[in-house]
């Protein structure tokens, strides 16, 4: 008990000394003349308690994990028995996506439109996350910088459309070709540094997109950003009261119904689950592919890969370009639905938002990111009164998650390619 | 003398202050199984890392099949069919035993992405065969019972085992194994010698062997190369290494 | 004629005093950095609590107890600065990083933006994300040149800067040179596994690194919160960015390439400022960087790394 009286008590000190400083005392500035103000009571009990409760947890730590471990934890909710095959694990996934494919296809009818948009938001947050999944999760390159490629994506649409009139359909595929032009560029000098610099790297990158977009005012429209972006249209059918565009039909008109503007919501969001679905469907495809095969390889051994070969700068480069290039689409249908962008989308945050995702999804694991996403989103919506502590919270999960489940909620199951007939 | 496949001349390889490698020169010809032997820390692996391309050398020549190589990137070196295993057993292991056997075939399966995305029958073949090549090297080595296991799960003389196969799908033409008996018992150690007296005889591979176990190098090698503290010290047969009182005493140290 | 050269002395005045507070804060990229090969991404948010903490410090000593003698106060506040963000230095170390030690370097770096981001939020939790601005305490200076025309200053704020920073930096070089824990300093990066073997306490000695780091940054926090006369809880990203920056460019790893890559990040910001555009001066140091790790990764006075197979 006496060895470990000083810690704790060295231990309750410091949270003391970390938290009465800055929460306890405030600056008053009245005019020139300075001074400070102690908070109230109240605060200085919180302080003064958490003090507490951090020394007493110091002091009988063992004894707490001890209990702790003796509670029975409830075992693995699913576990597929090792004798089931790949095909027939293959089989029940199918049949699984499916359901939900056809849930998440129907329920919009049923929902509010506020749920819809929500929905949508969320959709966008799932793409980000499978595309940077693919540049971190899968190839093993932390990009600090993935929300470059998502302001390429918007800002192509929003241009291209506010210079030269294109629709959005035309944008799509010209912002995701962008993004990975950027991506490539990018990518081509920087993939040959080790870890950690590339992700310092990136970051930069990142913040000198920012920078440009704020400052070069007569083409991005600086820190006012750009608006009036328009809908897309559902093959020349328009979801607003009038048709904007010369020669097309308002989607009401069309099938004579009358004006609803959760039409446009709808459609909006069984668009973005198209766009997930495509992006899934494509990624899957990767992973089995033999560029997905020497992603994963090049993350587990940079040097047997050289060894046997591999060109790992053009495999590296593979990943960022079709990570950024998802980042680009995403982009892209972001500037649709929101119809207005300004730097202020592009921060870093955004991009720890996105790596907080593929982290907590468990890098690798598509289903892990899409609930990731989910909880990600939804969450900070439904506790409305906890919006002011959401990057706190955010920041304590991301140390929490690295100490004690690097490997995320749902850890990536390798999807073996297997060996059927021997 | 016809030109040699793999002909080392004069290199040196310094790092800082340290000369590692100085004036190491070494051939090897078609079908040859070649070893090069000397105390720990002599050098040997570093003159492993420089013919794989891993290092540059600072001095010297290094050319194979008439190609000069010694300034060119570690993967160009390999995929000209050099290819090397390491000391400590490289695997990708936590992707399946096949798996690894497949990505060493990167580069022969190397299609575009769209026709793997849409499943193009010509993408189907090249995906099979690399499959079959993969089959037929793991029943080479008798692990075609691990083929979905993940490579970390295997026992260590797999490992090693594997990481030989591996080499040998992307069909090399010289093999460069680096201490492949190391942890190996001696059942183990003698399947290995077989495995590489086959290599030579029915696949026409050239082997350049780093190994510390004696009676495995002086069965197979066709000709040894002792190397002491980076330095070429011998180089000859087996009888004339054995009977050479210079690499006695390396061994010994000073009598 | 007379009147560019001044110019130019003028930019480079502030250059070095904006430089040598980039110096101050890439010594604790650096020195983590040496020796558990980490990015220690929530470095900048010490700098940024230091800033706070200063500023308190002065507030409460003015009015409520009553000191007027600057000297006085200013060692005061360094001292509390310094021993409060030197425990956050050391807290992060034990919460955050040693948790998650020795294995994958990503895993290490994605907990310690995660440790950012919380930094960050609790001072704007705590202190409000408005401005908080401080009337200057050291006012005046020197001017030369011509009194019709443009003139040169040297401002005390801005001496004080260099004194403080020189008197800093020969401590630090003093104490890693000639004390006992300085020299175990040296070996448990040169040899992490060796010192412990040899019976240093390396736990400790990574601990240490930790607070010297932040006590350096708050020694910046308070030069740099008196120069410009206000904080926020936001400049802790760009502030440790830049710093990083300069660590790399003098080499990381390396403590005079720290001193030596702040000084010349800053001069290169000020006279890109000056002579180009104030907008971009952000931009030139990111590329800056970029440009550095493409063609000289270790940078000015770092030592080559050999890849070991």
């Amino acid at each position: 008990m006496k060895d470990k009286f000083f810690p704790a008590l060295i231990a309750g000190i410091v949270t003391f000394v970390l938290a009465f400083p800055l929460l306890g005392l405030s600056i008053v500035a009245d005019g020139l003349t300075l001074g400070l103000e102690g908070a109230d009571t109240k605060t200085l009990g919180y302080i003064a308690l958490a003090s507490l409760a951090v020394f007493f947890f110091q002091l009988w730590k063992s004894n707490i994990v001890a209990v702790a471990k003796s509670i029975p934890l409830p075992k693995k909710a699913y576990s597929s028995p090792a004798a089931r095959s790949q095909s027939q694990r293959d089989k029940r996934e199918k049949l699984f996506t499916l359901i939900v494919v056809a849930l998440a296809l129907v329920w919009p009818f049923f929902a509010s439109r506020g749920n819809v948009d929500l929905a949508t938001l969320v959709l966008i947050y799932v793409m980000l996350g499978l595309g940077l999944n693919i540049v971190v999760g899968l190839a093993g390159l932390l990009d600090l910088g993935y929300v470059a490629f998502y302001a390429v994506g918007a800002y192509s649409y929003a241009l291209l459309y506010q210079y030269f009139g294109l629709s959005f359909w035309v944008c799509l595929p010209l912002a995701g070709l962008f993004a990975a032009i950027f991506g490539f560029i990018l990518g081509f000098p920087v993939l040959r540094l080790r870890g950690d610099y590339l992700a310092i790297v990136t970051l930069g990158f990142g913040e000198i997109i920012r920078i440009l977009l704020n400052n070069w005012t007569h083409l991005t429209g600086g820190p006012n950003g750009i608006g009036s972006i328009p809908k897309p249209s559902l093959f020349g059918l328009e979801f607003g009261r009038r048709a904007k565009e010369e020669g097309n039909v308002p989607f009401h008109e069309f099938f004579s119904i009358d004006y609803n503007s959760g039409y446009k919501v709808i459609f909006l969001y069984l668009l973005a689950l198209l766009l997930v679905l495509f992006t899934i469907f494509v990624i899957r495809r990767l992973m089995r592919m033999p560029v997905g095969r020497a992603w994963e390889a090049l993350r587990e051994d940079e040097i047997a890969c050289r060894s046997l070969g591999l060109n790992r700068t053009i495999i590296k480069l593979s990943a960022f370009t079709i990570g950024a290039s998802f980042a680009g689409f995403a982009g892209a249908f972001f500037s649709a639905r929101q119809g207005f962008i300004s730097p202020e989308s592009f921060t870093f945050i955004e991009s720890a938002i996105i790596l907080a995702i593929v982290v907590l999804g468990g890098m690798g694991s598509q289903l892990g990111i899409i609930l990731a996403a989910v909880a990600m989103t939804v969450l900070p919506e439904l506790a409305r009164e906890f919006q002011e502590y959401r990057m706190l919270m955010f920041g304590l999960m991301m140390v929490l998650m690295m100490i004690w489940r690097p490997q995320g909620l749902l850890p990536m199951k390798r999807r073996h390619m297997e060996l059927t007939n021997g | 003398m016809a030109e040699s496949m793999l002909k080392v001349r004069d290199l040196s390889m310094r790092f800082g202050g340290l000369l590692a490698v100085n004036g190491v020169s070494l051939d090897v010809e078609e079908r040859e199984i070649i070893s090069v032997i000397g105390p720990n820390g002599a050098g040997k692996t570093t003159v492993f890392n420089c013919i794989s391309g891993f290092y540059t050398p600072t001095g010297g020549n290094i050319n194979y099949k008439g190609q000069e190589i010694h300034a060119l990137a570690d993967y160009k070196i390999s995929r000209l069919g050099m290819v090397r295993t390491f000391q400590h057993v490289r695997l990708f292991s936590q992707m399946t035993v096949i798996e690894n056997l497949l990505v060493a075939q990167h580069r022969h399966v190397n299609t575009n992405l769209l026709s793997g995305l849409f499943k193009t029958p010509s993408y189907r073949k090249k995906e099979q065969k690399s499959i079959d090549r993969a089959v037929y090297w793991l029943k080479k080595v008798n692990l075609l019972e691990f083929a979905n296991r993940d490579a970390g799960n295997l026992a260590y003389g797999q490992q090693r085992r594997l990481e030989i196969a591996r080499c040998m799908v992307t069909e090399p033409g010289l093999l460069m194994l680096d201490e492949p008996a190391a942890g190996l018992n001696p059942k183990e150690t003698k399947e290995l010698d077989e495995l590489i007296v086959s290599l030579k005889e029915d696949y026409n591979v050239s082997i350049l062997l780093i190994e510390h176990d004696m009676n495995l190098v002086m069965g197979i090698s066709d000709r040894i190369y002792v190397i002491n503290q980076g330095q070429p010290l011998a180089s000859g047969t087996p009888d004339e290494i054995r009977a050479n009182p210079d690499v006695i005493k390396a061994y010994l140290g000073e009598v | 004629m007379l009147e560019t050269a001044l110019y130019f002395i003028q930019q480079l005045l502030n250059g070095l005093t904006i430089g040598s507070t980039y110096a101050l804060i890439a010594i604790g990229y650096t020195m983590v950095y040496g020796i558990i090969g980490m990015i220690n991404f929530a470095h900048g948010e010490i700098y940024m609590i230091g800033t706070y903490i200063s500023f308190i410090a002065i507030s409460g000593l003015i009015p409520l107890l009553g000191i007027e003698y600057l000297p006085l106060i200013l060692i005061i506040t360094l001292a509390v600065s310094m021993f409060i963000s030197s425990t956050y230095g050391w807290a992060i170390e034990r919460i955050a990083y040693r948790p998650v030690r020795g294995g994958n370097r990503l895993i290490a770096l994605i907990s310690a933006i995660g440790m950012s981001i919380f930094l960050q939020n609790y001072v704007r939790i705590a202190q409000g994300s408005r401005d908080i601005a401080m009337p200057s305490l050291i006012q005046g200076g020197w001017s030369f040149g011509p009194p019709e025309g443009f003139q040169a200053s040297l401002s005390y704020m801005q001496l004080f800067i260099f004194i403080a920073t020189f008197i800093t930096m020969g401590g630090l070089t003093l104490f890693i040179a000639r004390s006992r824990m300085g020299r175990a300093c040296r070996a448990v990066s040169e040899d992490m596994k060796m010192a412990g073997l040899l019976g240093i306490n390396t736990n400790r000695i990574i601990s240490l690194t930790f607070v010297i780091g932040a006590a350096l940054a708050a020694v910046a926090g308070l030069l740099l919160g008196l120069y410009y006369g206000v904080t926020n809880p936001y400049i802790g990203f760009i502030a440790g960015l830049k710093a990083f920056t300069a660590a790399v460019l003098g080499g990381i790893g390396s403590i005079p390439g720290a001193m030596l890559g702040g000084l010349l990040l800053g001069v290169t910001e000020s006279m890109t400022s000056a002579y180009f555009s104030s907008e971009y001066k952000d931009v030139v140091s990111f590329g800056l960087l970029i440009l550095i790790l493409l063609f000289r990764p270790t940078g000015l006075l770092g030592k080559p790394e050999v890849e070991k197979i």
